[in-house]
């Protein structure tokens, strides 16, 4: 069906000025050490990685690579403070310390917000709006649990594990540092957190904060580095709980890693989550949801609805309406506040989606990618979609972790469910509908942790998430997320 | 001497559970169960790996209709499991002393296997409610958490106490919607299979629970690694045990639950959270307004 008018386009004749967020307020060392025991210190053999802004590829700061040894102090430290102030502490005193963090993180929101743009890429008008607000809800919800643990587990006598072991992705690098510390610290546990090699800064900066607010020496420290140092933490024997937030590649690795040792963990792994919109849907309301589910934070979402599934009466509507509201976004710089899509990660992510792009290709799909400038430097990919594929497409199956949708069609809601159903990943979905009953049919039906109705890719300090299935072990957020750090008794 | 009047006592079959009917291991092997002077009390199923699959099948295939079945009617099921239970007590009795309890404690630990059902049996329309949460949102949308079957549980049941272990770890998975593969007992298989009977007898749907009996360390690694599996609960077993489970249970990311040194005749031994351990916790959002 040939549409070649963009409804959207406004006669191509608009253009947006540039409306960046200024950076005067952000303070970014050269060089940052690791935060072990309450102060920043060189890394025992003296390395360093560039952690680099992916718009510009121009190097932000150098940051310590943290290596066996240098874990070794953090754990030691963290299991000091634990047996000696934080695990000793009234929980009601323990709480005011993380309501501190809460208010400061808030206090401090508008150089966070660059700082995690600057560092990871996103669009400011995202880490301005989402990251940075619902990090600081989420210390300052469970700040709160801190002195109630014994109402959550009805029945049972709850304690802290001991010193947690977090490490955490680039995609959202201070919200998911706010998700592993939160819990962990109202529970009464220390942490050793690393933050990803290539978004390493917010957590840094949370670093200062919790500096600052005092907070005993030990309780948090924070190691950066790569794998190895997060292999180093997983597998240190101090260490009696791990969270990990990653790929389900390595999610497995630390599963096996564990196994024998009676170190608790949780993981949120990989996703492919089927957005299903039902013909009776409002398609609008749909297509907009459909590009959130995707298109936001470059589509770098565990959570985000790679794969979407259209009735088929009304599936010429929705995918010309998708295509021409996707090439109103705008890529570009992430500190404008205008921009839709900012900057892929890393060179290495941009090269896994790109690989992608081809992989449908070459196995029939029809690629339909937005047509829009991009900056000549740093790394970007216009947001895209396919058609044309089938379940057992590659595009299909696997986790892109990039603005690439992959459309198919269906006729009835068995259909639906058992296509949305098919694959090993169960983290979320979506579904578009009008009738009540057919949404909680599906909600129902669909194997997956979170379930969004009629919107897509909410988040909130009170709803718990995490996977079925290979998507992980354990919930994060909300009561449910205190089982994680807590050992229930009888 | 026998004499003519004597009559001979019809000795029975041991047989395994898979998908509601009771044939024999696929493997045609057995093992031979053995009183304390060596005699030969019974021949038990040696299971195979197939027998654990076409298990895993029917378990499967059980699932979706046993999640679906409503919370009073698994509750109604698991007091009708307790109600023929509690008609065989004398049969059941007799088959752990024949398996070497002694005379009271068999009988004490027959009563107590019927209390656990009724315990669970309780549960079945409850623990949602414990468990579940609406969250409260800052957006405007309603958001609620539930608890969902994990889906198909593989139980390495505690070797003693032989039939209580094996109903303190049926009873809460079945309750919360999952279906089960079990391996028995190794030193109590006996009492399993009659269970079994007794399930068949208790509007049990066929593949909701399957119960195999045979050597453990033959199958562990089985129901550790297999693929369509969604949870393993492992009752018995050392550091190297568990690390084996673990390892194999991480290529699909199984839910792995240790169980290990619990006294199952305590009265603490039984509570809701055995229900939870094999249950996923899921979210829905929806938006309020129009």
């Amino acid at each position: 069906m040939a549409r070649p008018e963009n409804t959207l386009a406004f006669d191509g004749g608009w253009e947006y000025d540039p409306a960046p967020e200024s950076t005067d307020h952000v303070r970014v060392a050269s060089r940052y050490g690791l935060f072990i025991d309450g102060e920043f210190v060189r890394p025992e053999k003296g390395r360093y990685f560039d952690t680099i802004n992916p718009a510009t590829e121009e190097r932000l700061a150098r940051v310590a690579r943290a290596g066996a040894g240098d874990v070794d102090r953090a754990v030691a430290a963290a299991r000091k403070a634990y047996s000696g102030v934080w695990g000793r502490m009234k929980p009601a005193e323990r709480g005011k310390y993380i309501y501190r963090i809460a208010r400061m993180i808030q206090e401090r929101a508008r150089e966070f917000a660059a700082i995690e743009s600057l560092d990871g890429g996103k669009p400011i008008r995202e880490s301005r709006d989402v990251d940075v607000p619902l990090a600081a809800a989420h210390f300052f919800y469970y700040a709160g649990w801190a002195d109630k643990l014994e109402y959550a587990f009805p029945g049972r006598n709850v304690r802290p594990l001991g010193v947690a072991g977090q490490v955490i992705p680039w995609n959202f690098p201070l919200l998911m540092a706010a998700w592993k510390l939160a819990p962990a610290l109202a529970c009464g546990n220390t942490v050793v957190l690393k933050p990803a090699e290539t978004t390493p800064l917010t957590a840094l900066k949370l670093a200062e904060v919790i500096a600052d607010a005092g907070l005993p020496p030990g309780v948090v420290n924070i190691v950066t580095g790569a794998g190895d140092t997060g292999a180093a933490i997983v597998e240190h024997p101090g260490v009696s709980k791990v969270a990990f937030t990653g790929s389900t590649e390595v999610g497995k690795i630390i599963q096996r890693a564990l196994a024998g040792t009676n170190k608790s963990y949780t993981l949120e792994l990989g996703g492919k989550a089927a957005n299903i919109v039902f013909a009776d849907a409002a398609i609008d309301q749909a297509v907009e949801g459909i590009v959130n589910g995707i298109f936001f934070n470059q589509g770098h979402v565990c959570c985000a609805g790679s794969r979407l599934f259209v009735q088929e009466s009304v599936a010429d509507e929705v995918v010309a309406k998708l295509r021409d509201r996707m090439e109103t976004l705008i890529v570009g710089d992430p500190l404008d506040k205008n921009t839709d899509i900012g900057a892929i990660n890393s060179k290495m992510q941009l090269d896994k989606i790109e690989e992608y792009l081809k992989v449908g290709q070459a196995e029939g799909g029809t690629l339909h990618q937005a047509k829009g400038r991009v900056p000549k430097k740093g790394y970007w990919c216009r947001p895209a979609f396919f058609t044309g594929v089938s379940q057992s497409n590659r595009v299909v199956q696997e986790e892109i972790f990039g603005p690439v949708l992959a459309i198919q069609t269906f006729r009835t809601f068995d259909e639906a469910l058992e296509k949305a159903n098919n694959t090993p990943y169960g983290l979320s979905g979506g579904v578009w509908t009008d009738k009540g009953a057919k949404i909680f049919r599906m909600t129902q039906g669909v194997r997956a942790g979170v379930v969004w109705a009629n919107t897509f890719n909410k988040f909130d300090p009170t709803s718990p998430f995490g996977g079925y299935k290979e998507s992980g072990v354990g919930r994060e957020g909300g009561l449910h997320g205190l089982d994680a750090y807590l050992k229930l008794g009888a | 001497m026998a004499t003519a009047a004597d009559r001979l006592p019809v000795a029975k079959t041991y047989k395994i559970y898979i998908d509601g009917k009771f044939p024999r291991t696929e493997s045609g092997r057995y093992f031979a169960l053995e009183d304390k002077k060596g005699g030969v009390i019974a021949n038990v199923c040696r299971s195979s790996r197939k027998d654990f699959r076409n298990a895993v099948v029917a378990a499967r295939k059980a699932q979706p209709g046993w999640a679906k079945a409503s919370a009073y009617l698994r509750g109604q099921i698991l007091y009708r499991i307790a109600e023929m239970l509690e008609g065989r007590r004398e049969q059941f009795a007799a088959e752990l002393k024949m398996q070497g309890s002694p005379a009271r404690q068999a009988e004490k630990e027959t009563e107590a296997a019927i209390d656990r059902l009724i315990y669970f049996a309780g549960w079945a329309d409850k623990y949602q409610q414990v468990f579940s949460a609406v969250n409260p949102v800052s957006s405007s949308h309603f958001n609620f958490s539930v608890l969902e079957p994990t889906g198909v549980v593989a139980l390495l049941v505690p070797d003693e106490p032989g039939l209580l272990g094996l109903i303190a770890n049926l009873a809460p998975a079945i309750a919360g919607g999952n279906t089960v593969v079990v391996l028995a007992s190794e030193a109590r298989p006996l009492s399993a299979v009659s269970f079994a009977e007794v399930l068949h007898a208790s509007d049990v749907p066929p593949g909701v629970v399957n119960l195999l009996t045979g050597h453990r360390d033959e199958l562990t690694s089985h129901f550790a690694s297999h693929m369509d599996v969604n949870a393993i609960v492992a009752c018995e077993g050392g550091r190297k045990a568990r690390r084996e489970i673990q390892t194999l249970a991480a290529e699909n990311v199984k839910r792995v639950v240790f169980r290990q040194g619990t006294d199952w005749s305590k009265a603490e031994s039984a509570n809701p959270y055995l229900i939870r351990d094999t249950q996923e916790v899921k979210t829905t959002w929806h938006p309020i307004g129009v």
